[in-house]
């Protein structure tokens, strides 16, 4: 089994996310990176996929030069694969621009070395959220997808796969080759072993620049929702609290 | 600007979704301030009763699109269906709510219209260009940007608008349009569904008793479960929680896991960190259990306790008992 898998490299922001001075970005300076949560789980359904059926895990992103820092972190946690698309641009592409420049990179590795069986995505980014970069690509290599999957299996070549709705479960049957939109909760994702932080460190990271030009949505600026303003009532410091805090439950009605 | 405003009406199986008042309450509104005639877009025959509803919105024309190959639901044939209506009437904008559906069936018309898709946003504004301003880090941040199109798509944050009915005798023409499909589209419709019947869930729950890191391990979400059973709600979680394989993802409060809305929130050993805030921000009361009075999680709580979890809750759930008996 051939899979790919794509991922974004995203600021871990803590209690709130400040804004650049050019208003244009998350400012980053104090923050640390990770890799995109749905995205960690595709990553990682990737990975037990090749360990039952065999096979490889390409794993590819699009961003600046320090993404290799994910696509390490992802040969740590059974990637095979590694390929960066240079975005250097200091901020991101714009969701079609995203997946024009991946559409591409894709028909290169197919064009060397085969098609992908699956193809996988998160189910949106953690930071633009722009719910469309799988689509694009599957639309633009005419291959099937269904988003918000959280259970895969698999039989000969085709994909049964799940989706969470809330009166229940939704069914699809994907052949290969099909892309397959991931949500966070499918599976819990590995940490990194020794021998994973070794193959970590051995990685080889394929730059693959790609020209593409920029789609019709143009950020203008960031800024933040109106924050709720709150009075914080300390009900005490102690478990002799636990009395006001039934009131509370009792005015509340909940009790 | 010619054309009408298409806006995509979602239901299962002819059932009306619950967010479909929001689209056309949304879509009306936008059609009142441009101007411009607004449309509902039912996907399938299964959809064709369900124009006197829309008309309960003031929307008073519907396209119900019909196909052999639109049977159940399935992105890419309705995606596709919505293109092939498009290319008949030009619309001006193509709406939708941002459901998992809207924005899927959005995302596949904007692709396969080569146009630019915003999802989930909040206010859209024709200048000299469309501005829109959508929702980004799952609601923890907004984007004001600008389309460069002449066909505005785009799905509204959901739960961002109110639901309105338009007062009086309101009349529709529900026109059915045939729309020639490519059969191998069906190759992503459902194929089987499984129906749950659970009771309380944690986002319709009006107690909601979480635990975070601070509660320490699995064993430790005992004391949580029993104040959440004897307040008939449902144990919630962190992140942190379901990395370290102590519950499971479905508990998970946040961004990347359930948006919340109950009575009160107990939010016990949690620091509140905004990828954590934006699932819970909605809860109507919230009261912060933390040894940490200057969490994030405490000093946005409308009430707080300062203390160990481990002895606040097992004292709580004393008192509760002690009250009841
Ligand atoms: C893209 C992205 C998406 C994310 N999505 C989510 C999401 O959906 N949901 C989510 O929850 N997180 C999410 N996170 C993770 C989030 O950033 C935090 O890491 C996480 O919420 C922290 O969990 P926590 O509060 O339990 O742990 P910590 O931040 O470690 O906080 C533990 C708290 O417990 C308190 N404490 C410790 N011991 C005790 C005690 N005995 N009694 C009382 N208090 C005690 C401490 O004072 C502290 O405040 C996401 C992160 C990213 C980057
Ligand atoms: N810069 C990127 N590089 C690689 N994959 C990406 C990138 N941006 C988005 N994706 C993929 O596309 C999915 C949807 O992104 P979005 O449309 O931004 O919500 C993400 O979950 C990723 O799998």
């Amino acid at each position: 089994m051939r899979v790919l898998v794509c991922v974004k490299r995203v600021p871990a922001p803590g209690s709130r996310i400040n804004i650049s001075p050019d208003q244009l970005n998350v400012d980053t300076a104090h923050l640390g990176f990770t890799t995109s949560p749905h995205e960690e789980c595709a990553l990682e359904e990737a990975a037990q996929i090749i360990e039952q059926h065999g096979g490889t895990v390409t794993v590819l992103t699009a961003g600046p030069t320090e993404a290799e820092e994910q696509l390490r972190y992802a040969a740590s946690v059974g990637g095979t694969d590694f390929v960066l698309i240079p975005n250097n641009s200091g901020g991101d592409w714009d969701p079609e621009r995203t997946a024009n420049a991946i559409t591409q990179a894709i028909n290169k590795l197919e064009a060397e070395d085969g098609q992908f069986d699956l193809i996988m995505f998160g189910n949106e980014s953690a930071d633009a959220g722009g719910f469309q970069v799988g689509v694009r690509v599957a639309v633009a290599l005419d291959r099937p997808i269904v988003n918000g999957i959280k259970g895969i299996e698999i039989n000969d070549r085709v994909f049964t796969a799940r989706r969470e709705v809330d009166t229940g479960v939704e069914v699809y049957q994907l052949e290969a080759p099909a892309v397959l939109g991931v949500r966070e909760g499918i599976n819990l994702p590995r940490y990194p072993t020794m021998k994973g932080r070794l193959a970590s460190k051995k990685a080889e990271i394929a730059i693959a620049p790609i020209e593409v030009h920029a789609g019709g949505q143009n950020k203008v600026r960031l800024h933040r929702p109106e924050e709720r303003v709150t009075e914080t009532n300390v009900l005490g410091e102690s478990a002799a609290a636990a009395a006001r805090v039934v009131d509370l439950l009792d005015e509340l009605g909940v009790l | 600007m010619m054309g009408e405003i298409l806006v995509f009406v979602e239901h299962d199986q002819g059932q009306l979704s619950p967010s479909a008042g929001e689209a056309l309450t949304a879509a009306r509104e936008l059609g009142e301030r441009l101007s411009q005639k607004t449309a509902a877009v039912l996907v399938g025959q299964a959809a064709e009763g369900l124009g006197t509803m829309c008309a309960e919105y003031g929307v008073q024309l519907a396209y119900c699109l019909t196909s052999p190959v639109l049977s159940d639901y399935g992105p890419e044939t309705w995606g596709q269906a919505i293109v092939e209506l498009a290319n008949q009437c030009s619309p001006s904008v193509i709406l939708s709510v941002g459901t998992d559906r809207g924005n899927e069936v959005l995302a596949q018309v904007a692709a396969r219209l080569g146009a630019p898709f915003a999802a989930n946003s909040t206010v859209v504004q024709r200048g000299d260009a469309w501005e829109i301003t959508r929702v980004q880090w799952g609601g923890s941040l907004l984007e004001d940007i600008v389309v460069d199109s002449e066909l505005l798509i785009a799905s509204y944050n959901h739960h961002s608008i109110e639901p309105a009915f338009f007062p009086g005798d309101n009349e529709i023409e529900v026109r059915t349009v045939g729309v020639e499909l490519d059969p191998t589209l069906g190759r992503t419709v459902i194929r089987d569904r499984v129906t749950l019947t659970e009771g309380v869930t944690l986002s319709t729950a009006s107690v909601v008793v979480s635990g975070g890191r601070g509660v320490g391990s699995a064993d430790g979400f005992a004391q949580l479960e029993e104040l959440a059973d004897l307040l008939g709600g449902r144990v919630g979680c962190s992140r942190a929680v379901t990395n370290n394989g102590w519950r499971s993802h479905a508990d998970q409060v946040g961004q990347t896991g359930t948006r919340i809305a109950p009575e009160i929130y107990i939010a016990c050993g949690i620091s509140g960190a905004i990828q954590h805030w934006v699932g819970a921000m909605a809860s109507k009361n919230i009261l912060a259990i933390n040894t940490d009075r200057e969490a994030n999680m405490v000093t946005k709580a409308g009430y707080a306790v300062i203390a160990d979890l481990h002895e606040v809750i097992p004292a709580v759930i004393e008192e509760v008992k002690r009250r009841r008996s």
